[in-house]
């Protein structure tokens, strides 16, 4: 990956060039710490139509105050990713119009992902009092120079007159420990505020002293519902950076398992999305079929929720004797439950009045916040991984990009509920060829990736997983990035939220179908 | 058919040959009040067995199987579960509102309980204006569902509460409506009066169309009134936790669930006294020797047969329907129901004045 550094001068105007010439995406954003070279940020941005990319980055030497100009207002996303790399990197944006920590403490010493992070616990003790709430914005305002800015307070974020209440971070409906600050007005939502930051492990700081193949073990407690695709891709972007070319048939085996892996994901989300609606018996319907996945891949790879399935150059076991009968066998019952979804859930009235023309996601807006996955294609935003950047063997096969162009709730589950029937059309084309063939490629025992910077990408069960890493040469990386799915879509929700009821605010979240420990890593 | 009034003359006659007058008739209260209670915790205990296992049954699984032979023992380990956890005192909440809550809710439904014609003179209340009084004994429930919201200190109670105010005051409006369109067909009030005239034959079928879509009418409305899905919003658990009940612990939750459960039962108790007939016999005019073999068939089975049939089908659409939006509740009430139900009483109106009834 060759990227071009800006002059933090000239970097505003250059963003806006760049967005001036279709590259409406920010797919990722890393904030860097280059020691020496200052800290800084690279973006990475892609051409939503073209799917030309572009990778810029800025830095500034000041370590102190660092500051460089804020994104937010060009991709809509920069706003929560900005917020991430203050928190990390301590680095402020100017302009931002809410600089706040998004996953730490408010009163956390010091930004842990500097390479000269003191960790001591003397600086950080475990804080057994409650967190002060911080009711203000505070803003940056941009200067004439355009870089240097006194921080100023800025309007309250909740006032006290307003009925505030907090979905979470222990609700039935957020899917894990996410927190909405609600301010209603009756029924209806006037404001969403999201905490995030509950189930924050720092696994991007713990990757930096692992060897690669110890960073394998964290990818699958990101989003535990992709966890085939997020191991897939950190061993696609390690086998890219060594140069090494997996077999067929470990292409096959990993091909199918992201495939099963989607399909358990989806359907936990019809699942979800019905039980979220009152709809217990659509919930376990969903999760009875969800089961025969989950054997299938506990007789793989052993494990159910958590699988250590991918490794660098291959997979860790070879596939059981039975598995093409019983994945057959299975494809075969999905495809007739899923008219018994359809009649039960779906084309049911209430659920119709309840999803059609809710929590509507414009194309540009999903482009903006970069919501890929179903969420995207939702809103007719053609945003598949394995049709943009095919890998593994998704250009050999052939399947349709499910699009709807509502953005709605409804056209969310209906993308995935077709997705489904993709999934299985893939794996159906795939399981009786399987190639004989070694099921790993033998590496060193210590690997070490070349100097450079790498980016690989998967579609994950709800949108595009994409790994950085920046290797200065050694046996651990000196940044890994994830690129979470989940971030855009809260970031998304935040904007289609405002203005609907508190049932739909639980049937939106449901319908973007974020995994909360991918959001916080 | 076996007439309870007999067994009950026998007590009552018994009771004052050897006690005093006044003494006879508090017996006799108390009496009631014990057979009543004790059949007003059977029911619930029976149909939260029921709901078990119809849900199970929808849901593809087996419900509960290991407490007991079929499971039968598993609502008696959870009734006791629930009396020995702690009672937990909300700071800052309204204490007496907060306890009195449950039993508000509790002695609405036990009252109105009481109104049911089990079967031929086995009925506890039975006033001249009974369908009114059913009406008027459960509507104050909402003010304990209301209270325990208000009174509980926590913003999601009080959002579950003012739901279940604005939805469950609608639909009593429809309620009322379709069951002021059957006092229409039978022409009194008086509960036992209206079962009585169905040994004739049963109202749904003898008020035909509009009886049917005023028993329509009566089982979406009931079901409202219940706070069962898809009208199960003030408790919404996915929205509000618990809704109003949000803070009870216990027997305080022990009391709101157990009288959601008995508000099923009147619901449908009263939709087969009124509709179904009650204790009323099948009788098809022209099967003489059909009509009195069914009369062997003893009343308080009729009633619960068809009790328990309104309830499977409550059942039935609580498992299947996913939930509605507050707006969506009441706009299907004030813009749908009310004026079919006004209609339809017109229509009832037209049928009994031309006698086009059955």
């Amino acid at each position: 990956m060759e990227i071009t550094f800006i002059e933090i001068k000239e970097f505003r105007q250059t963003m806006l060039v760049k967005r001036g010439e279709g590259f409406d995406f920010l797919r990722e954003m890393v904030g860097m710490d280059w020691e020496k070279e200052g800290l800084g940020a690279i973006y990475i941005l892609e051409n939503s139509i073209t799917r030309e990319g572009v990778e810029l980055a800025v830095r500034t030497t000041d370590r102190e105050k660092p500051q460089i100009p804020t994104v937010s207002d060009i991709w809509y996303i920069a706003e929560l990713y900005e917020r991430e790399v203050f928190d990390f990197y301590g680095i402020e944006f100017t302009g931002h119009p809410d600089m706040r920590r998004l996953y730490l403490r408010n009163d956390w010493v010091g930004y842990p992902l500097r390479k000269d992070y003191d960790p001591s616990e003397a600086i950080n003790p475990v804080r057994l009092e409650s967190e002060t709430k911080e009711e203000v914005h505070r803003e940056y305002e941009i200067e004439e120079d355009r870089h240097l800015a006194e921080m100023v307070e800025k309007l309250k974020i909740l006032h006290y007159d307003q009925y505030v209440i907090n979905i979470g971070p222990q609700h039935p409906a957020t899917h894990g420990v996410l927190r909405f600050r609600l301010a209603l007005e009756g029924e209806e939502v006037r404001k969403v505020d999201i905490h995030c930051g509950y189930i924050h492990r720092g696994i991007e700081k713990l990757c930096e002293s692992r060897t690669y193949p110890q960073t394998l073990a964290f990818t699958d407690r990101l989003d535990y519902l992709s966890a085939h695709q997020n191991r897939h891709a950190l061993c696609m972007c390690i086998e890219k950076a060594m140069g090494l070319e997996v077999t067929d048939r470990v292409q096959y085996i990993r091909t199918i398992m992201d495939e099963l892996q989607r399909i358990d994901s989806h359907l936990l989300m019809f699942s979800c999305l019905a039980m979220d609606m009152g709809a217990i018996t659509s919930f376990i319907y969903g999760f009875r079929e969800r089961e025969k996945v989950l054997d299938i891949m506990e007789e793989v790879t052993g494990g159910r929720l958590i699988q250590n399935y991918n490794i660098i150059g291959g997979v860790q076991a070879d596939i059981t004797p039975g598995f093409a009968s019983k994945v057959k066998e299975y494809c075969n019952d999905q495809k007739k439950r899923l008219k018994e979804y359809y009649d039960v859930f779906v084309n049911n009235v209430i659920f119709r009045n309840r999803a059609i023309g809710v929590g509507v996601l414009t194309l540009e807006d999903a482009i903006s916040f970069g919501a890929t996955g179903g969420t995207g294609r939702a809103s007719g935003w053609a945003c598949d991984v394995r049709k943009r950047h095919p890998y593994a063997l998704y250009d050999k096969v052939e399947f349709k990009e499910i699009l709807h162009t509502g953005g709605d709730s409804y056209c969310r589950l209906l993308v995935r509920l077709e997705e489904i029937v993709e999934s299985i059309g893939i794996i159906e084309q795939l399981i009786d060829n399987i190639p004989e063939g070694d099921y790993k490629t033998k590496t060193k025992p210590i690997i070490k990736l070349p100097e450079g910077r790498f980016y690989a990408a998967v579609e994950g069960s709800r949108g595009e997983f994409g790994v950085f890493i920046e290797s200065h040469g050694d046996k651990m990386p000196y940044r890994l990035k994830f690129r979470p799915m989940g971030v855009p879509l809260i970031a998304a929700a935040q904007k289609i939220m405002k203005g609907c009821k508190i049932a739909d605010l639980i049937t939106i979240g449901a319908s973007l179908d974020y995994v909360i420990p991918d959001i916080d890593r | 058919m076996l007439d309870f009034t007999t067994i009950t003359t026998a007590i009552d006659q018994y009771l004052h040959s050897v006690m005093p007058a006044p003494a006879a008739t508090l017996t006799e209260c108390a009496i009631v009040a014990i057979c009543a209670i004790a059949a007003y915790l059977v029911f619930a205990i029976v149909m939260i067995f029921m709901e078990r296992k119809v849900c199970a049954a929808f849901q593809c699984r087996l419900g509960p199987t290991r407490v007991g032979f079929w499971g039968i023992l598993q609502v008696f380990a959870d009734v006791f579960k629930m009396l020995i956890k702690e009672i937990i005192e909300i700071k800052r909440s309204d204490h007496i509102l907060y306890n009195l809550a449950p039993f508000l809710v509790v002695m609405s439904s036990l009252i109105t309980f009481c109104c049911l014609p089990f079967a031929q003179g086995l009925q506890v209340l039975d006033f001249n204006i009974g369908v009114f009084f059913i009406m008027a004994a459960s509507s104050f429930g909402i003010l304990g569902i209301l209270l325990a919201g208000w009174s509980s200190n926590n913003k999601f109670s009080m959002i579950g509460a003012m739901r279940s105010g604005g939805q469950m005051i609608s639909y009593e409006l429809s309620v009322g409506l379709s069951i002021l369109t059957l006092v229409v067909l039978s022409g009194t009030m008086q509960i036992s009066e209206i079962v009585e005239i169905q040994t004739q034959g049963w109202f749904i079928v003898r008020g035909h169309i509009p009886a049917i879509i005023a028993f329509i009418i009566y089982i979406i409305a009931g079901n409202a009134e219940t706070n069962r899905a898809p009208f199960d919003l003030p408790e919404a658990e996915s929205e509000l936790t618990a809704g109003f009940h949000t803070e009870y612990s216990g027997m305080g939750f022990g009391l709101f669930y157990v009288a959601e459960f008995m508000n099923m039962f009147i619901i449908a108790g009263i939709a087969s006294a009124l509709f179904l007939g009650g204790w009323a016999p099948l009788y098809i005019p022209g099967l003489e020797s059909f009509n009195n073999a069914m009369c062997w068939i003893p009343g308080i089975v009729w009633f619960l047969g068809k009790t328990f049939f309104v309830i499977w089908l409550l059942m039935w659409i609580r498992w299947t329907f996913p939930r509605m939006r507050i707006d969506q509740v009441l706009v299907l009430e004030w813009k749908y129901l009310v004026p079919i139900g006004l209609l339809n009483l017109l229509i009832m109106t037209i049928c009994v004045v031309m006698g086009w009834t059955l």
